[in-house]
């Protein structure tokens, strides 16, 4: 029994339920936090934990990754609107009769979905606790493996419809004022100080009192 | 069997010790070496007063007045300000500046872990670094700190983006993101490192690592004559100390990277049977110690950018050359694979 306390497999079934935890608790605050701020916090905090359970499934590559897009980058811009809004946070007034709406709708889709997965999944979910790969496997070819053969299609397209999407978002956006004064760099860097701006005048050293010894 | 496990814990806890004591003395005295090596450029003597027993000892027992002072100073919080964020800020800032060191090869199998995605690992931990700096932004309830946080946020993301796409360039022509295999496929003497062919990339490189960890010219998150010092303006004592500490320790990572990605880390930039030829950990050290100098240089040297110019810089001048030269490698690798490490 103690064998088993401190064996890796124990270890690493115990990091599995606290990271869930963790996922399942910053999820739910996401959601029910009156600061927005809060709220993104929350979010990252479960891209996080979900991070880590990509981490016990021995996909480093796809763990790192989420930490990476979703919070080095995507989550750094949520805070950045969100701290340049101005965000009153209301008092508490109980359920609204959308929120009653709400959780019926939530509650008959749980009841659903849990049809499904009872009826068709779980006998196809692996038995075994743990995912254990051969040493030396690497998770970052058995993406790219996948990525660029069987799916290479889709994954091209995919990126294309982003693409499209990001200069649309751009375009859509973009205003020039009329009154707008460009900078132009490239006409800047040739000023020419000395012959532009600037008028160099040869004159004599003028004399000193000689209080400043050698400054 | 039970021995063996916590050993292994006790093990791992010593190499990290054995990572973060050195970094921290290091960090310590890179600013004794800033203000020294900047005073000598300016014509100035800089801290050459404080030494230990009456000797004066060139001022090398400043950094400790200066970590002892800080460490005595009262932390004084705002009004209205979040106390919990205000003093998770600084935490943050430094766990993500050490966390990223637990992948960094020192030498041959001098490394605390060799993982697979080592590259990918550094830019995780380096990009979350910024979050430090925009929760002490909004959590100081400041005007000031969370003007200085904007910009940083806006600052890192641009450059990360140039600083991903260099690193690219460098995982194409090694074929790994292991970064212990990445300066293994660059052995063979000054010629096969990656600086050659991935010259733009190096740059580039190296100049967004300065812009993402807001040192000058592009420290405006904390440009003093502007917005007074940014994003740590209401710290003071040991929470600003761990900013500082988490600021220089990402500098030498920085620094550190550039000469692993492209400089060959521990590799000895001669070939042949002699001892100057051998990989040794002191080449890497010399490494490291060379773009530290770049830092203070630039600091010595250059104006701080315009807002709008360093924006303009990232995105329509690195983001555009690092494409271009991603393709530039993509077609060496295939057509010319000896013209890069073979």
């Amino acid at each position: 029994m103690l064998e088993y306390l401190v064996s890796a497999e124990f270890y690493q079934i115990m990091l599995f339920y606290v990271y869930s935890f963790i996922l399942l608790g910053a999820a739910m605050a996401v959601v029910t936090m009156r600061n927005s701020i809060y709220s993104a916090l929350f979010l990252i905090l479960s891209f996080f934990s979900a991070a880590a359970l990509w981490l016990l499934l021995e996909a480093e590559f796809l763990a790192l990754t989420l930490v990476l897009v979703y919070v080095g980058a995507v989550m750094v811009l949520f805070l950045f609107v969100i701290m340049m809004l101005d965000i009153k946070v209301k008092p508490n007034k109980g359920m609204s009769s959308y929120t009653k709406v709400g959780l019926f709708v939530a509650l008959l889709m749980l009841v659903e979905m849990m049809m499904l997965l009872g009826k068709k999944l779980i006998p196809a979910l692996p038995q075994d606790d743990l995912v254990k790969h051969i040493k030396g496997h690497s998770n970052v070819k058995e993406v790219a493996e996948s990525l660029y053969t069987q799916y290479v299609l889709p994954f091209e397209l995919a990126s294309v419809i982003l693409l499209v999407a990001i200069v649309a978002a751009i375009l859509l956006t973009l205003r020039k004022r009329k009154d707008y004064n460009h900078v132009k760099p490239e006409s800047q860097v040739h000023v020419k100080a000395t012959n532009n701006r600037m008028r160099v005048v040869k004159m004599e050293a003028e004399k000193g009192n000689d209080i400043g010894g050698d400054s | 069997m039970i021995g063996d496990q916590v050993w292994l814990l006790f093990w791992t806890l010593i190499k990290i010790v054995a990572i973060v004591l050195p970094l921290i003395i290091v960090v310590a005295y890179l600013t004794y070496a800033e203000r020294r090596v900047i005073g000598f450029m300016q014509g100035r003597m800089g801290p050459n007063r404080v030494g230990l027993f009456g000797f004066k000892l060139w001022g090398l027992a400043q950094p400790f007045a200066d970590t002892v002072k800080l460490l005595l100073k009262e932390i004084i919080f705002p009004a209205n300000a979040n106390k919990f964020l205000f003093l998770m800020a600084p935490v943050i800032t430094l766990a993500t500046a050490f966390a990223a060191w637990a992948v960094v090869p020192f030498s041959d199998g001098l490394v605390l872990a060799d993982i697979n995605a080592g590259l990918v690992y550094i830019l995780a931990m380096t990009s979350l670094g910024v979050y430090g700096v925009i929760i002490a932004g909004w959590a100081s309830n400041s005007k000031y700190a969370l003007l200085g946080a904007l910009r940083s946020a806006a600052q890192i993301v641009s450059y990360e983006i140039a600083m991903g796409f260099a690193l690219v360039g460098v995982l194409i022509a090694s074929g790994s993101l292991n970064l212990s295999e990445i300066v293994n496929s660059q052995s063979g003497g000054i010629g096969s490192w990656f600086f050659i062919p991935l010259f733009p990339l190096f740059i580039i490189y190296f100049i967004s690592g300065v812009a993402e960890t807001n040192r000058a010219p592009f420290d405006v998150a904390e440009g003093e004559s502007e917005i007074v010092a940014g994003f740590h303006v209401e710290y003071s004592g040991a929470a600003f100390a761990l900013f500082f500490l988490g600021e220089y320790a990402n500098m030498i990572m920085i620094s550190a990277l550039t000469a692993i990605m492209f400089m060959g880390g521990w590799l000895s930039p001669f070939t042949g049977d002699s001892l100057i030829a051998q990989p040794s950990i002191l080449w890497f050290f010399m490494k490291t110690g060379f773009f530290l100098l770049l830092y203070l240089w630039f600091r010595a040297t250059f104006p701080r950018y315009r807002y709008d110019q360093i924006m303009r810089l990232g995105w329509k001048i690195f983001i555009p050359i690092t494409i271009v030269w991603i393709m530039v490698v993509a077609v060496i690798k295939v057509y010319k694979p000896e013209w890069i490490g073979g």
